[in-house]
């Protein structure tokens, strides 16, 4: 398996507190790897420091053999890596082709207008928002938007997706649909990098887990062995019993 | 979404870029917006020489300036969502590189406007750069700031006449035929800028640069991440930006025969700049338009009329407040909402 983005030794202080520190982790080409851990664990500062959103203070980012680290977030997307964000930030006063079409046109292909509203039009209709492709972005629902999200990041092609707690807020059918629509792109050839919170679906998707808590690498390792870590446990999931749901969801 | 696809889509992208150019005037020339453009600025252009009436040539002139000033002022606050208070700078600059070269070197009127617009581009440009990292509050401050450096720098600067600026001799229309023709064929220009700075309006709002242009104004930091070159292309905006006004400026001042510092940075001109605009709608092409038309027509009513002669200022910060309390996307706005057919029409 090869390697197609590399997290090394990150850190990142903000004044007091150290948000990161020393963290290491790899993920491969095609896989789906879990960011999982206590709220203010610092997961979605790593995402932050991952697309040039921040610069880490140490320690690098390399992504398909390129040291991305301290670039601006435009030039990561450049590079393939696209990110959906936790806190939905739609173009609201843009339609949802639109907005899509953006993610398109800047991405890793630089697409003219007419291949970006084609390929644009194709990602809207595959995450299920065919129908609402005209409306304004401002018009769609918490759901809605959470897919918006996804959609525009994947218009733009990405080689690497960043999703940050995209299920958070949705009701069980939207969250039932919405695993379908990331294992669809998995099997599109895009790899994966996920936070999530809501443990039945991180613990299905994932090829491997890293768990973190206070910047740092608490675990690695495949879903099973993550849910009957000790460590783990203790940090975040509180409770062994999720070794049955993780155990349902791989059979 | 699937490999092949994407694949596909890179392969076509290799040899596209010089066809899709010609794709693209083509796909525009079959719309019906770019002409009814057209048709607007030759109708403005011919009225007062079909009607032989001067006083409605001075009127249209002004209406032509002030279209300029809004439609090229919207590219700023209606499409990247930056609010530029200092905006005449770039007309009054522009006048005054213009005017210098016109009547000091006697330089044909076209080619002086060209150099003024081009020299206050690229000023901007480089202003640019540096004042859009502020946002909101901040930026807007930093261009009055610039207005006002530039006053001052303008009025103490002896070769453009400092305080008292340049007067034009009647020597100075000789080249366009005598002081008749001079004031026609200022006029006739004056509104080819007015469509120019339209079309340029439509031409970004439907390209790529301005889809990221309108991404930025609705969201610069989710711009940024899906890749839109934020701090370049609001800097290239806001040289573009300054183009047609300088050129507008050169054109006007040339016409009334003097520039000073107090008229040309007069900080009045932009805030009424801005109420046209917020008027008409921002980040609609026709808005400005509408908006620049209306707002010349009260104001000539109102420094004609006894009673608000000494008013007209007040009203506008008046209309000005009531339009962002109560119709935030002006007359466009608010037509849209009720007809929103409209919008396959109009821009």
């Amino acid at each position: 398996m090869t390697a197609l983005l590399q997290a090394i030794n990150l850190s990142r202080r903000f004044g007091g507190v150290q948000a990161v520190s020393e963290l290491t982790f790899t993920v491969n080409q095609g896989e789906i790897l879990g960011l999982i851990g206590p709220n203010g664990a610092g997961k979605s500062t790593v995402f932050n420091l991952l697309n040039g959103v921040i610069t880490p203070d140490v320690g690098q980012v390399v992504f398909d053999g390129t040291d991305i680290t301290g670039m601006a977030p435009y030039v990561v997307a450049r590079h393939g890596l696209a990110r959906a964000h936790q806190i939905m930030q739609p173009l609201l006063g843009l339609s949802v082709l639109e907005n899509c079409m953006v993610g398109a046109c800047f991405g890793r292909e630089n697409m003219n207008l007419g291949d970006a509203r084609e390929a644009a039009r194709e990602v809207a209709e595959s995450v299920g928002l065919g129908p609402r492709i005209d409306a304004l972005a401002g018009s769609l629902t918490t759901g809605g938007k959470k897919r918006l999200e996804m959609a525009r990041a994947l218009s733009a092609h990405p080689k690497l997706l960043l999703l940050d707690e995209v299920l958070a807020g949705l009701n069980p059918t939207e969250i039932e649909h919405m695993i379908e629509t990331i294992r669809g792109i998995r099997k599109s050839g895009v790899t994966i990098l996920m936070i999530e919170h809501v443990m039945r679906a991180i613990m299905s998707l994932s090829d491997r887990i890293v768990v973190i808590n206070l910047g740092r690498r608490l675990a690695e390792g495949l879903p099973r062995e993550i849910a009957e870590n000790p460590d783990v446990i203790k940090a975040y999931l509180g409770d062994s019993k999720l070794l049955a749901v993780a155990e349902e969801s791989a059979s | 979404m699937s490999n092949s696809v994407s694949q596909e889509v890179a392969k076509a992208g290799t040899f596209k870029p010089r066809r899709a150019l010609a794709e693209e005037l083509l796909r525009h020339a079959r719309r019906p917006f770019p002409w009814l453009i057209v048709v607007f600025t030759v109708i403005v252009g011919v009225a007062p020489n079909v009607l032989d009436d001067v006083s409605l040539r001075e009127s249209l002139l002004l209406a032509a300036v002030y279209v300029t000033l809004a439609s090229n002022l919207n590219l700023m606050i209606g499409y990247a969502g930056y609010v530029n208070f200092g905006n005449i700078v770039f007309f009054g600059l522009g006048g005054y590189i213009g005017v210098y070269l016109a009547t000091t070197w006697h330089v044909n009127l076209v080619l002086s406007a060209l150099i003024g617009g081009v020299g206050v581009s690229a000023l901007a440009y480089l202003f640019g750069l540096g004042i859009l990292r502020l946002r909101g509050a901040f930026f807007a401050l930093a261009t009055i700031g610039v207005n006002e450096a530039i006053h001052a720098f303008v009025t103490n600067f002896e070769p453009w006449g400092g305080a008292t600026g340049i007067y034009l001799s009647m020597d100075a229309y000789e080249p366009l035929g005598g002081p008749m023709n001079g004031l026609w064929l200022c006029y006739y220009l004056i509104v080819v800028v007015m469509g120019l700075s339209l079309l340029l309006s439509y031409a970004i709002k439907t390209s790529k640069f301005g889809l990221g242009i309108l991404a930025i104004g609705q969201n610069e930091d989710a711009a940024a991440v899906l890749g839109v070159p934020t701090p370049r292309y609001k800097a290239i905006i806001y040289s573009i930006s300054g183009f047609l006004p300088a050129v507008a400026g050169c054109l006007y001042f040339f016409k009334s025969g003097i520039i000073e510092p107090n008229g040309a940075f007069d900080l009045t001109t932009s805030i009424e700049a801005i109420v046209m605009l917020m008027l008409g709608g921002a980040g609609t092409v026709t808005g400005p338009v509408i908006g620049a038309f209306l707002y010349e027509e009260l104001r000539s009513f109102l420094l004609f009329s006894e009673t608000f002669s000494h008013l007209q200022l007040v009203l506008a910060g008046a209309l000005l407040l009531v339009i962002v309390l109560f119709v935030p996307g002006g007359l466009m706005g608010w037509l849209f909402a009720r007809v929103p057919r409209l919008r396959k029409w109009l821009q």
